[in-house]
This record gives structure tokens, C-alpha cells and sequence, in this order.
């Protein structure tokens, strides 16, 4: 029995690690450094119909325990991730979840259509959450009708099963998940960045070329287990979740929280083995709880 | 290849004022391929400062599989590495990025090597290598002011070296220009690494010069796969943009959009 296996609709995970969409790239780089096949599944970079070339620099600045970036969903399009990104990934041994974004919803329809026929795609993220670009991405993801709309929109489409990413950066988030259920949504993938600013010391301005950016790291992971926690009380379909997993214990409290599988951020650029490191450790962590398939731990907090 | 290698400090010194030179041993040292190359260290075993700093080798002993690095110490995650002593283990990943091209510079020929401030380390172990091959390095380095200038004495080792500073405490009054201007051109090839604007004065001087730009730019994860440190490139260039990191951190001359 492998303790680690996990099943979601469309995906069989051998264990419930990947690494989040824009952490990774559409995974070359990493792939250079360890075997890709080892991880649960892959969250891809969002592809956009067209490439795009994304925000002004500086794109990033360090916070405390954290950091913002607004990279702007810089991508190389739709028939660039087809052509290139995902025939390269075909060697590796794992499904690929393909987040898709877009400025319309016709936008979000195409790529869907056409990514999820990809073979190796075996889930889709709908990404309604992504607070840097100034069109598209969160606005869909702050009106419940909208968000469940667009749901609606691309289910009609896609082959794949489809998940959708949600932003933190709402006043009740129990009001999107459930909208993106009613709008037929398979799984639900939270939490996104978290709109925040970070100041020049000189200048007073804000450091990051587009004003704002999204926080993530350890910073937010109070945040988003707290998300979870509350979405998956009022929700009946799988959420994978995320927000500052670091280390193998974080990956315990969000399936305590409720999630059935975390993606890992912005820890893989402090250490680009996290991944492949907290999937060797889960066995030992598992020992240490008493526990003997890590299923037994998802929504552990909801049952005292 | 990349890999994460836990580096022993084999000394470190305050080499001039907040910037300071530290020596590493460790395997990492025999994947570097070309001055230029930088590492991406983990300052502290905790979040706080979370993210790795790009830091440029200085040069490199393969034999004793030991480098050095030179940085300014100025922020959290650098002041924490200035206190690091002899036999600290420090978490690198490395060696990142494709250096400056040797083959550009022919044996007997003249290279110009351009530095300002914290660019100026990467240029040492360049200097060492041409040098070696027989190429005529001429060193022209600027600082803010005296107190912040540091291997003279090396540089002038291999080879010419005219020290520059802004409010004329040592060496040339002005920027670096104002001693490339009274060089002139009879060279075959420049190297250049500093800050931006430096780095644009440099090029806009030397235009259908023979050159190549080391860049700078706010990093996360050091390996490409982050697209925080992209660069536009100029028209003509056959792709659209490049990644400082991993494509980088030395260009070609009029290849990135200054």
C-alpha cells in the first residue's frame, strides 16, 4: 500500500505534493535538478491565450518571513505551452494541472478548450485569482456570480476535470468556493497571493514597479489554513491547498484543515529540493502521528 | 551543473568599509565554469530573510576547492553572512548563470575591464583568466570613495588599473567614462559589471565596440524559473526578453534594454 496515494477527480496522486503554478515554471529548471516524476502532479504556469510578457521590474521584494511579487503572468502563450511546454513534460511520469487565466471569459474558454486536450493535462486550475494584472484574473474571482459564471463556462469546455483557484483577498471566501461548486467546479485550489505593499526606505515608494504585489510565504500560512478550514465545512468537493508550506509539518495542518492535497509556493526558491525533501519525510511524519495513510488526516480539525 | 552544497567558510575580512571577502570550500567549486557566475546563498536557517542572496564569485581555487566572494554587507541577509566565522556552514546553491566569454579575447590582444562598486568582484577572476592566456587585461574601477575601494593591489597584479572615484578621495575624480574617454579605443574587446546606469554609459561609449554587460537585477529563485529578474531586450534581438539569472548575468553589449 502506498500511504502516500491520493485521489482526486482526474488525478492520481502517489503522493499529495506538487509544487503551486508560478512557482515553478513549467518545470525545465527544476527539472534539471531532480527527477519530476517523483512529485504528486504539476502545476504549470498560467497560460494566457497570447504570450505575454508580463510587469515592469522590480517584480519582487522580500518581507517578513514572506515576499510580494507581481511577475504579471508572464507566459508564452497558449500555442507555446502547447507546442513546447508540454511535450517536454511528457517524459516524466506525472499528471500536469494547467492553470488557466485570462482577460474574458472568452479568453479562459479557448485556452481551456484547447490545454485540456493535451495528454499529459489531466486537471485544470482556473485561475480567477491572480491580483497583477489590471484586467481579468481576481475580478473574476470577487463576485460569487461571476466566478461561478466563468465555472460554468469553461466545465461546458474543458475534458479535464477543473479546479479553480481562489483569492484570499475577499471578505467571505465560503461565498466564492460555494458559487464555484454550484458552477460545477471538480476541486477547489486555495489560497492565491495576498494584495500587499512593501515601501522604499528612501523614497517612500513602493519598491515593486507595479505598486502592489502578492505576499506569500510562511508569512500567509495562518491565512490560508484558516481559509481552508472555513471552505471546507461548506463545500463537498476537494480542495488542495497552499499558503507558506515550508516544511513537512505545514503539510499536516492543511490536511488537518481540511485540504486534500497542498501545492508548495514560494519555498521552492529558498530551497529547490523542498518538494522531493517533504515527500521523503511524510513517511517518518506519519510514523511519529500514529497514522497509517495520510487520507486519515484530511479535515482532522473539523471532527474534535 | 547545479547543486546545493553546504560550504564550509574557510576565512572571512572586512576588506574595506561594510564590504567584505569570504573564502568557501566545498564541491560546488568544481561546477564552475566561467568567471562571471554568481551563487544564491541562504543567509540564515530560518524564515527571516526567507530568500537566498545572488552573490558574485570573485574567484575561484579549483585545485583547493575553495572561491572566494566579495559583497557588501547591507541589508539583513548580507549582515547576517558578515558574521558568519571560520568553519560556518553555509547552504549555496550554485554554480548560477553563464559568465563573461573568454574565446571573445584573442591571446596578445586587449580586453578593457569596466567595474563599479560591488560589480567590480566577478572581474578579478576574469582578469586572472585572460591574463593567463596571454591577453592584456586594463582595469578601470569606480567607487564612491576611497573608503569603499578594495583590490587595488590585486588588479594592479595583473595588469594596468586606474581606481575612479566620485568625490575624488582616491584615484580619478568622476566615473569611470572620465578615464575610458582618455583610453580610447585601441582595444578589442570590453567587460563590464556594475550598476545599470554605469553599465549604460559604458555601452553608449563603446557603440560597434565589441562588449558584454553583467547585469543586476531583484532575484527569487536564482534558476530561471521565477520570472522576477526579466529584462527587455532591444529590437532586433530574436527574443523578446531575457531572464538576468539563467540566460544571464553577463549579455552581450545592446542586447538588454537599458
Amino acid at each position: 500500500m502506498n500511504r502516500l496515494a491520493v485521489e482526486l477527480p482526474g488525478l492520481q496522486l502517489k503522493n499529495p505534493i506538487m509544487p503551486a503554478s508560478g512557482c515553478f515554471g513549467f518545470g525545465k529548471e527544476y527539472g534539471n535538478l531532480y527527477d519530476l516524476s517523483v512529485l504528486g502532479a504539476i502545476m504549470i504556469k498560467a497560460t494566457t491565450l497570447e504570450m505575454r510578457l508580463g510587469n515592469p521590474t522590480p517584480r519582487v521584494a522580500e518581507t517578513a518571513s514572506g515576499m510580494l511579487n507581481a511577475i504579471g503572468l508572464q507566459n508564452p502563450g497558449l500555442q507555446g505551452v502547447l507546442e513546447e511546454e508540454l511535450p517536454w513534460l511528457k517524459q516524466f511520469d506525472v499528471p500536469i494541472i494547467a492553470n488557466v487565466a485570462g482577460t474574458e471569459t472568452e479568453d479562459y474558454v479557448e485556452v481551456a478548450k484547447a490545454v485540456s486536450a493535451a495528454p499529459n493535462v489531466k486537471a485544470l486550475e482556473l485561475n480567477i485569482s491572480c491580483p497583477n494584472v489590471k484586467c481579468g484574473g481576481i475580478t473574476f474571482g470577487t463576485d460569487p456570480e461571476i466566478a461561478k459564471e466563468l465555472t460554468k463556462a469553461v466545465k461546458a469546455v474543458s475534458q479535464v476535470p477543473v479546479y479553480v483557484k481562489l483569492s484570499p483577498n475577499v471578505t467571505d471566501i465560503t461565498a466564492i468556493a460555494k458559487a464555484v461548486e454550484a458552477g460545477g467546479a471538480d476541486g477547489i485550489t486555495m489560497i492565491n497571493t495576498l494584495v500587499g505593499m512593501r515601501l522604499d526606505q528612501k523614497t517612500g515608494r513602493p519598491i515593486i514597479a507595479n505598486g502592489t504585489g502578492g505576499l506569500s510565504g510562511p508569512a500567509v500560512k495562518p491565512v490560508a489554513i484558516r481559509m481552508v478550514y472555513e471552505v471546507s465545512k461548506v463545500v463537498n468537493i476537494p480542495i488542495i491547498g497552499m499558503g507558506g508550506i515550508s516544511e513537512t509539518a505545514d503539510v499536516i495542518d492543511f490536511l488537518s484543515a481540511g485540504a486534500s492535497a497542498v501545492a508548495v509556493g514560494t519555498a521552492n526558491f529558498v530551497n529547490p529540493f523542498i518538494c522531493p525533501t517533504i515527500i521523503e519525510e511524510l513517511p517518518a511524519k506519519l510514523d511519529e502521528l500514529g497514522i497509517k495513510h495520510i487520507s486519515e488526516l484530511i479535515g482532522r480539525s473539523h471532527r474534535l | 551543473m547545479i547543486i546545493q552544497d553546504q560550504m564550509t567558510v574557510i576565512a572571512q575580512s572586512r576588506i574595506a568599509e561594510n564590504i567584505f571577502e569570504m573564502q568557501l570550500a566545498g564541491k560546488l567549486v568544481g561546477d564552475i565554469t566561467s568567471p562571471g557566475q554568481f551563487v544564491h546563498i541562504r543567509t540564515a536557517d530560518s524564515f527571516e530573510p526567507l530568500l537566498r542572496r545572488p552573490i558574485s564569485i570573485a574567484s575561484v581555487d579549483k585545485e583547493a576547492g575553495q572561491m572566494t566572494i566579495i559583497y557588501r554587507a547591507e541589508g539583513r541577509g548580507t549582515t547576517i553572512l558578515s558574521e558568519k566565522r571560520d568553519g560556518d556552514v553555509v547552504d549555496v546553491l550554485g554554480p548560477l548563470g553563464n559568465g563573461f566569454p573568454l574565446e571573445e579575447t584573442e591571446s596578445g590582444e586587449t580586453a578593457i575591464l569596466i567595474g563599479g562598486g560591488i560589480g567590480v568582484p566577478p572581474l578579478y577572476e576574469l582578469s586572472k583568466q585572460l591574463t593567463a592566456k596571454g591577453v592584456k587585461c586594463i582595469h578601470v574601477l569606480g567607487f564612491q570613495s576611497s573608503d569603499v575601494v578594495f583590490y587595488e593591489d590585486e588588479f594592479k597584479a595583473l595588469g594596468d588599473t586606474h581606481i575612479v572615484t566620485v568625490d575624488g578621495s582616491q584615484g580619478t575624480k568622476g566615473f569611470v567614462t572620465t578615464v575610458l574617454a582618455e583610453l580610447g579605443d585601441n582595444f578589442s574587446t570590453y567587460y563590464s559589471c556594475g550598476p545599470m546606469p554605469m553599465l549604460d554609459a559604458v555601452q553608449r561609449l563603446y557603440v560597434g565596440k565589441k562588449g558584454f554587460l553583467s547585469f543586476e537585477q531583484r532575484m527569487g529563485c536564482g534558476i530561471g524559473a521565477c520570472f522576477a529578474c526579466v529584462c527587455q531586450t532591444t529590437e532586433g534581438t530574436t527574443k523578446p526578453y531575457v531572464k538576468v539569472c539563467s540566460d544571464g548575468p553577463v549579455f552581450p553589449a545592446g542586447m538588454v534594454a537599458i
